[in-house]
Order: structure tokens, then sequence, then C-alpha cells
């Protein structure tokens, strides 16, 4: 089982991508059922615009419109077919209502990434986002099944082999 | 006046905010023990600068379940201030105050959630108390928002906003010790957690006023 961090990525080829915890951020999970590889992002925020600095790889990873081309670009070295990709995303709750409606981070990551994915042309094939509960993301590349584990919900299934 | 990041402490900044801490928690005990009816009691807290992921593990891992309140400060102080409280402090506070066993945050009534609640801005206000008592400085906060839910993804707030501001937060483990008063958890100590997310200027204001500025 691969452990996918806050502001990180990893491309597996028959193992299990779990990422823990989404609240605001969002879980995108890409995946080729053809030849069984898939990747998985942990975004934490929408824009890299907001960076001062030129952003390094790994930083490039925090934001949604830096993270997701990287990453697709990471499942087709991986041997991914481009255009066999689809996508599943998780996440973009919000926390704490009142007080942090003003930021509404959870929304604009969403929005962030389905934004970044279209620009990829990469159709979304499942989604649980929103709301104000926490997420976790389970991926097994094996199969293709995706799973979201929820303390409020429970586990439901977000993507069946 | 230049802006010293919560990464470059120096050990005398540091001290402020222990102390900044250690007063709070004072403030806090004293308040909490008279809202419960002299069910706690002070221990010693502990007062560190951490990374979010450090915190994390601290708690139990990201996917622990945990209660988690948070009141954010404008005026002169702006910033955040998270409360974190573990189920073991919670279920513990809730059986000596409403005599209602729960062993899970789930089965928390309206009227305890509120208790919860109040604890969160006790503790907050305490603290921000000690800031401002401190530094003479004033601060104003909100309304206090609650959540029950995995920790990650709680702290994953503070991470966003420390994600622009540095990478580190304070943290204060502030531990309770039960009191005689209650016989079942007589002695045990239960623990609950600050973390205090200020702005760059507001920390560096603090600092100014008390003479261990840049």
């Amino acid at each position: 089982m691969i452990v996918v961090d806050i502001a990180q990525f990893s491309v597996a080829r028959g193992d299990v991508l779990i990422t823990y915890a989404l609240g605001s951020c969002v879980g995108v999970c890409l995946y080729d059922e053809i030849r069984g590889i898939g990747g998985m992002a942990h975004i934490m925020l929408p824009d890299s615009s907001v960076a001062y600095t030129e952003l390094t790889p790994t930083e490039r990873r925090r934001y949604a419109d830096t993270s997701v081309p990287d990453l697709v670009d990471a499942v087709c070295r991986a041997g991914a077919g481009r255009f066999d990709l689809c996508a599943v995303m998780a996440g973009g709750a919000q926390m704490f209502g009142v007080a942090s409606a003003a930021f509404n981070i959870g929304q604009r990551n969403s929005d962030a990434v389905k934004r970044a994915l279209a620009a990829c042309r990469i159709p979304i094939a499942a989604q649980d986002i929103g709301d104000s509960f926490a997420r976790t993301l389970w991926f097994d590349t094996a199969s293709g099944r995706i799973e979201v584990r929820s303390a409020r919900r429970g586990t439901s299934v977000l993507k069946s082999p | 006046m230049s802006l010293v990041t919560i990464d470059e402490l120096t050990d005398v900044q540091l001290d402020v905010l222990r102390e900044i801490g250690n007063i709070g928690q004072g403030n806090a005990a004293t308040s909490l023990s008279a809202f419960s009816g002299g069910c706690v009691n002070i221990a010693v807290p502990d007062v560190s600068v951490l990374g979010v992921s450090e915190v994390m593990e601290f708690m139990g891992g990201p996917d622990e379940v945990v209660a988690g309140i948070m009141v954010r400060m404008t005026g002169a102080v702006c910033g955040m201030m998270l409360t974190i409280l573990r189920r073991d402090f919670v279920t513990k506070m809730v059986d000596t105050v409403f005599d209602h066993r729960v062993e899970d945050f789930g089965e928390l009534n309206d009227i305890e959630r509120s208790f919860v609640e109040e604890i969160g801005n006790i503790l907050s206000g305490s603290y921000l108390n000690a800031i401002c008592e401190l530094s003479g400085l004033s601060a104003d906060v909100s309304v206090p928002d609650v959540t029950v839910d995995m920790v990650g993804a709680i702290l994953s707030v503070p991470a966003i906003e420390s994600a622009v501001n540095g990478s580190k937060v304070l943290f204060i483990d502030d531990g309770f010790m039960f009191s005689d008063k209650y016989e079942r958890y007589a002695g045990q100590k239960a623990s609950c957690h600050m973390i205090f997310i200020p702005e760059l200027s507001s920390l560096n204001r603090i600092f100014s006023v008390l003479g261990v500025g840049k």
C-alpha cells in the first residue's frame, strides 16, 4: 500500500494507493484501465500563481493547476496511454462553516481540479466532492476499484472494476 | 521592522511564546475548572513549534477522529486558534459534567456538543487573553466553529494558511488532571491541544511590543 501524503502524488501498477483525511484538499485518481496503471494526487491549493518564487517539482504538487498535468505526465511515463485515462476525484469539503466561509478553499480546489482535468482532456468518471466532512480515498490499481471512506458516512464505492 | 517567519524564531522569541502558553494554560485551567464544577486541575503545558505533519503524528495519524474548534482573531492580533480535543478528553468531560457515558463523538447530544464547543471557546479565549495581557494588544474573536472529523482534514485548514505564512505552527499540548471530585477519573490525565497560527505581521507586532523583535 502506497500512502500519498498531503501535497504529493504517486504512481502505481498493481498496488493500492491511499490518501488520508481529505478535507478542503482534493484527491485525484487517474487510471488507465487497459494497462492497469494508476496515479493519485493529494492537492492542497487551487492555483500556483500565489507562489512568489519558481516552484520546485515537489512544490508543484501542492497546486491543482500544476499537480494534475505533472501527474498525467508521470502516469504516462509509467506506461499509461495518454488518451486512455479517466479521473476520479474526492474531497473539496468545507471543514468549518462560518469562520472560513470567505476563504471557501474546498470549492475553489475542486473547481481548479476540474479545470485542470478538462485542460488535459481527461474525463471524470466519478466524483464525491463538497459538503463538510473528511474523506479518505482508496484506489486499488490492480482491479480499478476506488472507494471513499469517511467517519460520517462509512465506505462508498466510487468506481467498481 | 523586518518580518520574522515562524520557522526562524530566536530562543528568546520562543520563550515569549512559551510564556504566553503558560499564562494561557493557567487561565484555561481556572476557567475550565469553574465551568465544569471543579473536575479538572492544572498540569504542565508543553509549548513547541511544530510542522503540521508532526502535529498529525502526535494526534495518532491523519484518520484519527477528534473534535476541532476554530476561532478566528481580528484586530491588533490576527490569525487562527484551533483547539483539538481527543476522544478520551471529550468523553471524560461529558461524563463528569452530564453523567452520561459515551464511547464516541457520534453519541453526543446537542447540549453536549455545544458544551464541547464551549470548551474550545474557553481554551482559545484563555490563550488569546494571555497574548493580550502580556502585549497590551487587543483582538476580537469570532464565534467558535466546531467539527468532529479526521484530524488530518482539520489540520489541513491551518496547513493551508501556513503554506502561505511559513510551514510551522505554535503547538500547545495542554495537560489537565481530573480532580478527586469524580472518583471514576480521579488523578487521570487528559490532554487537549491548542494550535495558534498568527498572521506574520501580528506575530511580529507581538514581538516588537515585547522588545524581542528584529
